[in-house]
């Protein structure tokens, strides 16, 4: 399979990546390589076979509904490119 | 020059001959004049601190078998106030607020941790040049020649190599600590998934993600391993069994041990050099008494390709937090916030990553799931039957850790399949979730070491452990040190 370039741009919209008009091709050719490695799995009938998540099959724990971590706001937020009173700051998203 | 082992220092500082402050110092100097490139950041001070805090136990009487050694972290895991990059410029400030369970299990049995080691960005490599923060040098590179150590633990395997710590800690999702392990002489294990906690291991591919030791001898990776491993109610996928002392059945003979010989690892693509290494390392077994029979993987061809569907799709989705907002980089100028977003990521985040992450996108992206990614989970389940199978009629399994030896610097960076292929023997296991390890088997006629490949069922890692710990006690590859270690006083001084 070949990706054109329309499909690489798509791909890095959906990832929130920009990819220079420059490097598209070098991106659709590589990716376009790891999608050909990776059909080799269409070969191999799969029909009956439960997908696997865990290898010991193994469903998420559930706990009970405490409490167990404490506040650590100002600790968390001081690592923040922006923050202030105690919030992230952002571009504006609603006018 | 001889190799240090966890076991002598451990004895040695049991003994009083030397102290953790002044072993954690002698290392500490040795990496500050080192040109491997090998650790990202090294914090003396606090490893000072926890050497002068593990002298001050041990006057107390306190022991613990590592109680004082000094070791080096990968830095994928956080540590509460150190930097911790996972090999990316989008984390380059990032001080973590919290330290990772295996570590922090690690200094509560008195590890000192000595620095961060250098890996592939967020462990999307084999040769540690994804690296933001340059490549690593492999302590066996011959003059003229750079090697790379393998990766994506690269740094963790080069720095305990060069000597510059006794012993280091990697991460494995496909291969990452064995198949550098392989590339610079030192026994890796990667422990069944879910053994060491994954909680402030910054994720790649949460199925598959592992932590373990990289250390010179097996003994020393049951200690290691001793001290990393145990339930964590914080990651969700930690396994609640009962805790194990790893050098109990190092000793037990494996007269009668049964060794499959997967006919699959040793097809097309293996240098023939490694081929007659690895019979010679399996001849050794048979001496030993065990029984060795060719057996068949036969979907173990489909692992590569299931592999690079399910790792990037859980890579897509796990590296969505890396957004600019609440850690790391964020981007100088932007006009709005989805602006904001991809100028952070495109700049924050290398080629291999961002290759990495499209594909991801891609095979979750909508029409593409059940073809993608649940094909991959569906062959993942046929992989692991496979293995099921054969352990039903062996003990462990054994082949080559990798395909070929230590490439140069450059030399697959154009080619990311070809890159991959470096894994091919590494990642079956990994999909399984079974414990494995790369040990020391010789050298090929260029003097660069190769590793032999043993992989056991589900939570064997005392057996996996017990059969790499018979084979070096009747061969001496693991003892041979790099002609790129540091000179040694530790030895002398202890």
């Amino acid at each position: 399979m070949a990706l054109d370039n329309e499909t690489v741009h798509i791909i890095a919209r959906l990832a929130r990546l920009n990819i220079d008009d420059s490097e598209l091709e070098k991106y659709g050719s590589e990716l376009s390589n790891i999608l050909n490695l990776v059909e080799q799995m269409e070969a191999v009938d799969t029909s009956g076979v439960e997908p696997m998540t865990h290898p010991f099959d193994a469903t998420l724990r559930m706990r009970a509904d405490e409490i167990s971590e404490g506040n650590q706001r100002e600790k968390f937020q001081a690592i923040a490119p922006s923050s202030e009173n105690g919030l992230y700051l952002v571009p504006k998203v609603i006018d | 020059m001889t190799i240090i082992t966890l076991a002598q220092l451990s004895a040695d500082l049991d003994a009083g001959k030397v102290s953790s402050t002044e072993l954690t110092q002698e290392y500490l100097q040795r990496i500050d004049a080192s040109e491997h490139n090998a650790f990202i950041s090294v914090d003396q001070e606090l490893a000072l601190t926890r050497a002068k805090d593990a002298d001050a136990k041990r006057a107390n009487g306190e022991s613990s078998p590592l109680l004082g050694v000094p070791i080096a972290q990968k830095d994928i895991f956080c540590i509460d106030g150190t930097q911790t990059t996972c090999g990316s410029k989008i984390l380059e400030n990032f001080i973590a607020p919290y330290t990772a369970t295996v570590v922090s299990n690690m200094h509560d049995h008195g590890v000192v941790s000595l620095g961060k080691t250098n890996m592939d960005e967020f462990a999307m490599g084999s040769s540690n040049e994804t690296s933001h923060y340059g490549n690593v040098v492999n302590p066996w590179s011959s003059k003229g020649a750079t090697l790379v150590p393998g990766g994506s633990s690269g740094g963790s395997a080069a720095a305990v190599s060069a000597q510059l710590a006794p012993a280091a800690t990697g991460t494995d999702t496909g291969g990452s600590i064995r198949q550098p392990a392989a590339f610079c002489n030192l026994t890796g294990i990667k422990p069944s998934y879910g053994r060491c906690s994954r909680y402030g291991m910054i994720a790649f591919a949460s199925s598959l993600d592992q932590a373990g030791p990289m250390t010179h001898t097996a003994e020393d990776a049951a200690m290691l391993l001793n001290t990393m491993v145990g339930f964590d109610s914080k990651d969700s996928t930690s396994l609640d069994v009962p805790a194990e002392d790893y050098t109990t059945q190092l000793n037990d003979s494996i007269e009668g041990l049964n060794i499959g010989l997967p006919k699959e690892f040793f097809g097309e693509g293996l240098k023939p050099e490694i081929a007659t290494l690895i019979e010679r390392a399996v001849k050794e077994y048979e001496s030993l008494g065990a029984n060795i029979k060719e057996v068949s993987l036969p979907n173990s061809h489909l692992a590569l390709p299931s592999y690079y569907v399910i790792a990037p799709a859980e890579a897509s989705s796990n590296l969505s937090r890396f957004d600019g907002v609440r850690y790391g980089y964020r981007t100088e100028e932007y006009t709005d916030l989805v602006d904001m977003y991809t100028k952070t990521r495109s700049e924050g985040f290398g080629d291999e990553v961002k290759r990495r992450i499209m594909i991801g996108a891609y095979a979750l992206s909508s029409g593409y799931y059940d073809a993608y990614y649940s094909k991959a989970q569906k062959l993942r389940r046929l992989i692991a039957n496979d293995f099921n199978d054969v352990f039903k009629e062996c003990d462990v399994l054994m082949g080559p850790t990798t395909p070929s030896t230590a490439f140069s610097a450059g030399s697959n960076s154009d080619d990311p399949v070809a890159m991959y292929l470096n894994d091919i023997y590494t990642i079956p296991a990994n999909l399984a979730g079974l414990p494995a390890a790369s040990i020391q088997a010789g050298f090929t006629s260029a003097g660069l070491p190769i590793g032999l490949h043993i992989i056991a069922p589900y939570l064997q890692e005392s057996k996996l452990l017990n059969v790499a710990h018979q084979y070096q006690k009747v061969t001496d590859w693991h003892t041979l040190s790099a002609p790129g270690a540091s000179a040694h006083n530790v030895g002398e001084k202890a």
